[in-house]
């Protein structure tokens, strides 16, 4: 159980069957007056912010939440499988909770899937994922137009700006906390 | 501003107010830190220290000092109140107080007036004004004086003893008086607070539901909290009982009561005395948004 004392940014907490993190905390205190705890907290599940002020004497329920590391099996309609490598256990996630993890991610990545109680409701991402290009214009040589990138689509079906030398069914690494292309991968 | 100018500013601020009330005849006096018992407030909770306790504020000796003759004292010290941490608290910070004998709150009020336009004059020559967010606030414009009524009803439209009945007093004041007193350009002063808000203040002689005690209020934050001084001890008593039993009534531990204070508070002259935030302060002279710009250390670092 946390009390006022515990609350600060990042904090986690359920309510209402929900699990909650604190975006942003501020304590004020007018003179002589009862403590106020105004917090802004966001729903893990569906994003809605609140905004609460809370007394002393309240107390809150920690969110049970646990990341596991799995592998993405498979997307059938909304739902996307991963399973637990470990217990063969498998989870289904709706595509709400994906946020942009659909853009990077191919059958047997491994991820880390955050589960509150038995429900998976977000997924993290290796910092780097490298894909095959699918699609892209061919560099024009001696082009002097000066554009130093142009579209690209993935074998996810993202779209992405490329630098001019990459071609079709090369490999590229793409940071998946921007969306942005990295590097080539020299086959 | 990087951290080694705001301390400057700081040091330079802290040396002025020295320089005012020693111009000014007062006495600086330095007063016990850690004490057997502070005045017990249903609010505020002291750190305690080995069967005493460090004090949050350091009003109680310097109000002896008054019983015993001393009549115009300043002091600035350390006080802590636990569990305080905000973007306008530290758990241990700067107070100034200062205690003038045969005077009420009204003097302490120009006392403020004074204490501003010099500070500004001195440590801000060039920009004689506070700043806090988007507020700059003009010493030399004319103070704003309202009432705790009028302000509640003027800016949040409600009634603040009604308020005060269902809990929502702090609530309306944070979220709805403050932030319109920030608007003025210039210091505001609330004044004559419901006596339930009297703490140690002496109520209106024509009114025994207000009590003689002001805040002031610089862009929205609160920076000193003055009153004229109840010197009636069986009152007093019956204060800190009370807030005692508030206390319990939330859940907290009741506190002791200074005995000593209760009883040389029969001596004590017709009195008024102020407390004001010297980290608060040093903010509003350096436009710093966080208490945590303008000290050393926050206690996270420690």
């Amino acid at each position: 159980m946390y009390t006022v004392a515990d609350l600060k940014k990042g904090l986690k907490l359920t309510m209402d069957g929900d699990p909650y993190v604190v975006t942003a905390f501020d304590f004020t205190k007018p003179g002589k007056g009862q403590a106020l705890y105004k917090c802004k907290l966001k729903n893990m599940i569906s994003g809605v912010i609140l905004d609460r002020t809370y007394r002393s004497g309240e107390t809150f329920e920690p969110a049970q939440l646990e990341e596991r590391q799995m592998e993405y099996l498979y997307k059938e309609g909304n739902h996307y499988t991963f399973m637990d490598q470990q217990t063969y256990e498998q989870v289904i996630m709706e595509e709400d909770a994906m946020g942009d993890a659909p853009n990077f991610l191919l059958e047997n990545t491994k991820v880390d899937v955050l589960l509150f109680g038995e429900k998976a409701i977000g997924v993290t991402l290796p910092n780097f994922v490298n894909l095959k290009v699918t699609a892209t214009e061919q560099w024009a040589k001696g082009d002097t137009s000066g554009n130093d990138s142009k579209p690209a689509t993935v074998e996810t079906g993202y779209t992405l700006r490329v630098p001019p030398f990459i071609e079709e069914g090369e490999l590229i690494t793409i940071d998946t906390r921007n969306g942005e292309y990295s590097t080539r991968v020299k086959g | 501003m990087r951290k080694n100018a705001l301390l400057w500013q700081r040091a330079r601020v802290i040396k002025a107010i020295r320089d005012f009330f020693w111009e000014r005849g007062f006495l600086e006096v330095e007063t016990p830190l850690l004490i057997p018992a502070n005045a017990p407030e249903e609010h505020i909770d002291p750190v305690g220290v080995h069967s005493r306790y460090l004090h949050t504020s350091p009003e109680l000796c310097m109000k002896r000092l008054l019983c015993r003759g001393y009549g115009s004292i300043f002091q600035i010290c350390h006080c802590w109140r636990d569990g305080e941490r905000g973007g306008l608290h530290l758990p241990e910070f700067t107070m100034l107080e200062w205690y003038r004998s045969d005077c009420d709150y009204q003097q302490l009020m120009s006392d403020c007036r004074d204490l501003l336009q010099y500070l500004v004059s001195v440590c801000l020559p060039d920009s004689p004004v506070f700043r806090h967010k988007a507020y700059t606030i003009d010493p030399y414009a004319p103070w704003v004086t309202k009432t705790v009524e009028d302000a509640f009803r003027g800016h949040a439209h409600t009634d603040v003893w009604d308020c005060l009945e269902k809990g929502l007093y702090e609530e309306i004041l944070t979220e709805r008086v403050e932030p319109a007193l920030a608007g003025y350009g210039a210091p505001v002063i609330l004044r004559d607070y419901p006596e339930q808000l009297a703490a140690l203040s002496r109520t209106m002689p024509d009114n025994p539901m207000l009590a003689e005690r002001f805040e002031l209020y610089l862009g929205g934050v609160e920076l000193a909290n003055g009153f004229s001084e109840l010197n009636d001890p069986v009152e007093q008593r019956k204060r800190f009982e009370q807030a005692n039993f508030q206390r319990r009534a939330g859940g907290l531990s009741p506190l002791p009561l200074p005995e000593p204070f209760l009883k040389e508070l029969a001596d004590m002259p017709p009195a008024s005395g102020i407390a004001l935030g010297v980290d608060r302060l040093v903010m509003l002279m350096t436009g710093s948004d966080s208490i945590n710009d303008v000290v050393a250390f926050v206690p996270e670092e420690l």
